[in-house]
Order: structure tokens, then sequence, then C-alpha cells
């Protein structure tokens, strides 16, 4: 099932008043949007890398530690019971977000990367013996590969890859005939960072499913552009984090079914994570905060959980419709311009343009439109076995967020003229 | 364009960026060396003939922005003839001048066509990959074994 069908199916069953999606009013929530970079207003096509935040979700951290901040489960006084029911209720929307059935099964986590090292360091060895087999696709960040090294390192797994094609594609004969008898997890970006190719989870899931594979989903790029139905997709673990979703950094999610989380063991040990503690032993409390040792990031949780209710207020149809039509507008634009090399061109694809001009490294195009106030991302984007399957060091990369506009795509198409006059080719 | 811009990309960097000098690996090197910059996947293999304590040849190859290769192939055009002591003398005074503030010395003349890489100072991010080729150079010229990166 294609992403744009799913999303039509869970909007239909979900439906409810939203506000009305008006890109140049969004632009205004944004507070660093009004900022100019040298001498010139900022464009940002980075936020792949990371969003910029809205004035909610800046507030909201504001009002944490302004109003109602304290450590959380621990105090009878009524400023950690706020602060705790705050910090519960970001989890609480966490949940719905992402549509698990129960909060016990979100944990929070740095980002992303520490939810995989959570997984493979507790699930993975606990479960995974010598021989056994981890699939990666040739899409992952770095985060969704060295995790599952040092495991191997650490216990003698293997990794395979599953290849893509070269439009960016993950090939689903290839991924199946990837999985073997000794196949136990496949760890497998939703959206790729350094291409925007949608993966197709859906199949992906149902093909492990049916050979009683476990599989992880690395959402870091879905969650901004796509809605996501974790018991639809039925993945046993999803992954992001909150500074791509518009929220703070330094928090993260770990989805887990409960059963998973139930007989891993913790991660890290410490506070907050015990029901009881002597010198002969410990009891570990139940998830989520068995995984949750030590005081978190209380603010940032809080962060999040606005910049949840940031987004939901909008029907995520429209937030997409809109970058889908940037990403349309600035491929259509760009694909006139001497010597580029778009990267990346599945056919289903998220706010995100890859590309390189002849003869120009990427590093000069970052430097040159970043004299004109644009700012792109230019190296390996953190994935670089996708860029040795295009033969490529580094790409320029531009991805859209929701408060992005056409004039932002000119500007860029502009920078990238600047460029070629610099060059002069 | 603004000035900075234009001091960075000046004619003689996108000419040896286009058109890099000493380039490709010889049969007859003493010394090489190999460096990368992890944050943007860069790399070069540095290649040098020393004889009698002089730097008779370098050489290079690799992959990089525009400013790192113009930097690589001028390097390797003013360490030729020159002897070990003075190049490794030339690598701190060169890494000294692309980062410390313009106009805190006049010793661009001296260096001569090197000057030309003065601009990389207005964009710091960019100094790594202008003084990439010279570290590298070093570690060869120490005999360091182990590649050299920029972080």
């Amino acid at each position: 099932m294609s992403s744009k069908v799913v999303m039509d199916t869970l909007q239909a069953s979900h439906a409810r008043q939203y506000c009305k999606f008006v890109p140049e009013k969004v632009r205004k929530d944004f507070p660093i949007l009004k900022s100019t970079i040298k001498g010139k207003p900022l464009v940002f096509l980075d936020t792949a890398a990371s969003a910029q935040k809205p004035a909610r979700v800046i507030e909201a951290v504001r009002h944490c530690y302004e109003e109602e901040y304290s450590n959380i489960h621990r105090g009878v006084y009524y400023l950690s019971q706020r602060a705790t029911e705050n910090f519960e209720y970001a989890r609480e929307r966490v949940r719905a977000f992402i549509r698990a059935k129960k909060s016990s099964e979100i944990v929070f986590v740095r980002g992303a990367t520490e939810a995989i090292n959570l997984v493979a360091q507790t699930y993975g060895r606990e479960q995974l013996e010598r021989g056994d087999e981890v699939v990666l696709s040739q899409l992952e960040h770095h985060s969704n590969i060295v995790p599952w090294q040092l495991l191997r390192d650490q216990i003698g797994i293997v990794i395979k890859v599953a290849p893509i094609n070269a439009a960016g594609e993950l090939e689903l004969d290839e991924f199946s005939d990837a999985l073997g008898p000794r196949t136990k997890l496949v760890s497998i970006t939703h959206m790729s960072n350094a291409l925007g190719t949608i993966t197709p989870v859906t199949e992906v899931i149902a093909m492990a499913r049916a050979r009683g594979i476990k599989v992880l989903v690395d959402g870091c790029q879905a969650v901004p552009h796509l809605p996501v139905d974790v018991q639809d997709l039925d993945c046993d673990f999803y992954v992001f984090s909150g500074h791509k979703l518009y929220g703070p950094s330094g928090i993260g999610v770990l989805y887990g079914k409960q059963e998973h989380l139930n007989m891993m063991p913790p991660y890290q040990g410490g506070g907050e994570m015990i029901t009881s503690v002597s010198f002969d032993q410990t009891k570990f409390a139940a998830p989520p905060h068995k995984f949750e040792a030590g005081t978190p990031n209380i603010s940032g949780a809080i962060g999040l959980g606005a910049a949840i209710d940031y987004v939901s207020q909008f029907d995520f149809r429209r937030i997409n419709d809109h970058e889908q039509d940037l990403l349309d507008y600035a491929t259509k634009s760009l694909s006139d311009t001497r010597g580029i090399r778009l990267v990346g061109t599945a056919a289903d694809k998220g706010a995100i343009l890859s590309f390189c001009l002849d003869d120009i490294h990427p590093h000069d195009v970052g430097t040159i439109v970043d004299n004109e106030g644009v700012s792109v991302r230019a190296g390996h984007h953190c994935a670089q076995p996708t860029m040795d399957r295009f033969g490529l060091s580094a790409t320029v990369r531009a991805s859209f967020g929701m408060y992005n506009t056409r004039d932002d795509v000119d500007a860029l198409i502009s920078g990238i003229h600047r460029t070629l006059e610099v060059f002069d080719t | 364009m603004s000035d900075g811009l234009r001091e960075l990309y000046q004619e003689v960097i996108l000419d040896h960026s286009r058109r890099p000098r000493n380039f490709g690996e010889p049969k007859d090197c003493t010394r090489c060396a190999h460096g990368d910059n992890p944050l943007c996947g860069d790399e070069i293999t540095i290649y040098v003939k020393v004889e009698k304590g002089v730097v008779e040849r370098v050489y290079f190859e690799g992959r990089g922005c525009a400013i790192s290769i113009a930097s690589a192939s001028l390097m390797t055009e003013v360490m030729t003839g020159m002897k070990v002591d003075n190049a490794r003398a030339l690598f701190s005074r060169f890494h000294h001048l692309v980062t410390r503030e313009a106009g805190s010395d006049n010793d661009w003349q001296e260096l001569e066509k090197l000057a030309v890489l003065s601009g990389v100072r207005e964009f710091p991010v960019r100094v790594k990959c202008a003084t990439l080729a010279w570290h590298t150079l070093n570690a060869a010229l120490g005999e360091q074994s182990q590649t050299v990166t920029t972080e």
C-alpha cells in the first residue's frame, strides 16, 4: 500500500476538525524565520537535519522552567506533582500521535540514536545469538548501522543489507532474498534522510512477520511528514527524534510492543528505573520507567508534547500535499539547471531533494548558496553506504518542512545559478 | 556577489581546482600519508619523494571541494624543492595564517602564491578544507603511518 493510500485510510478513520493549513501563516509561528543571514532573509532548507521550533514549543519549555519545574516521580509537593503530570501528559501525547495501544509502550530517550542502541543492547543482546542475522537496507542512516556493528562485535551476529535500485528504491524481491532462516530482526528506515525515499514498510513488515522476524522502524524522517499508526503497521519497535518533529533536541521516543519491553533487560541502571534497591539486589520498575534511568529530559519531553500539539492541529494530508508541491516545484525547477544530477528519484518520496552539479563539489555549492541566505546541507548526510551506491562522496540536500514556501525554492534556484556563475560553467 | 565570496573563489583557486598540478601517484615516492575529513567525506593521499633532507617532489590524489583541491595543488608547487625542516615550518605558518584574523600580519607576501587562500579566513567552516592536504603532508614528512583527520 502506498503512503498516500495509508494516509487517506488513516485520516478517514480518524475524522476530526482541523485548523486550515496556510503555509504563510505557519511561517509566522516560527520566530527564527524572521531572522536574516548575511543581510538576507533566512531560507531554511535543512529541516531533515533538524527542524525549527514554533513559538508554542519555545513557550512550553519556558513555562516548564519558569512556572512548573521540579524533578518528577519523586516529590509529594504540589510542584513535583504538576511537573510529573506534564511529563506524563507528554508521553500520552506521543502515544496518541503514533497511535500506540498504551502509554507504557512509550519510552523517552535522547533521540532515535539512543533508541536503536537501547534495542540493540537489550533486546538484541538477550534475544540474538552468534550467527543470527539482522537485515538492514542500503538507505540507513549511520545510527541504524553502527549500533548493530557494535552488537556484531560483541556477540557475533551477522549484518545483511537489502540493496536499493538506481532510483533509490528498496526492491522488495531482493529484500525478500535477504531474509533467511537465521534472520531474527529487520531494522529499516521509514523514509531515507539522504534521498527522501519512502520505504514500503507495510510490505516489509508483512514479509518479516510471515517468517516470524521482528521489525524495528526508524521513523525519524517519516513522523514529521506522514501519519504513523504503529498498531496498523504492526511493527515491534518504532523510533524517532523530537527535534526533527519541530520539538526540542535531546528528546526522542522508543515505541516497543509491551510484550518486548516487559522481557527486555534494563539499558542503564540508576534512579527512577527501580522499585527497590539494596546492596544485595534491585527490583526493576515496569516499562517504560525500567528504561528511563536517572532524571530525564523533563522540559524536552514537555516541549515534544507541545510540538505534537502544534502539528496535530492541522490535517496531515494538507501538510503532506504542501510539502509534495514544494518537492515537485523544486524538482521541476532544478531539472533545467546545467549539469544537474538528481540523486534519489523514487516514485514514493518525501520532501527531500538530493543533487549534484557537474564538476562543482557540494561544499562549494553550500557555501555559495549560504551567502544568499539559503541553508542547505552538503555532505554524506550520515549515510555513507547510500552515497557509495551512487558512487558519490557527497550531495547537496535541500529538505522541506511545513513552513517552507515556493519563495524558498526560488531562493535556492537563484543561489544555484549564482554558484554556476562563480564557477563560470 | 559578496567581497568575501569573490575573495574565496578567486580565479587562481578555480584554475587549480579544475586542473590540479602534480595530481596522481608517482612511482618513486619515498613516503605517503592518507588524510580524510570525516565531516564531509573528503579524502586525500599525499606522496612525497624526499632525498637528502629535501622535498624533491610532492604529488597528491583525492576528492574534495574546490578549496581543498586548490590548496593541495598550490601546496605541491610551493613545497617542491624545499628542505624538510622548512616545509614543516611552512605548514605551521600556513595553518596559522588561514585561521588568524585578517590584517594581523603581512606574512602573505612572503608566502606568495598561497596568499590566494587567505579568503578562507572569512569562512571558518571551510578552514578544514584548506588545511587537509597540509596536515596530511605534515604527517608524511613526520613519517606518521596512521591516517590523519581534520577532526
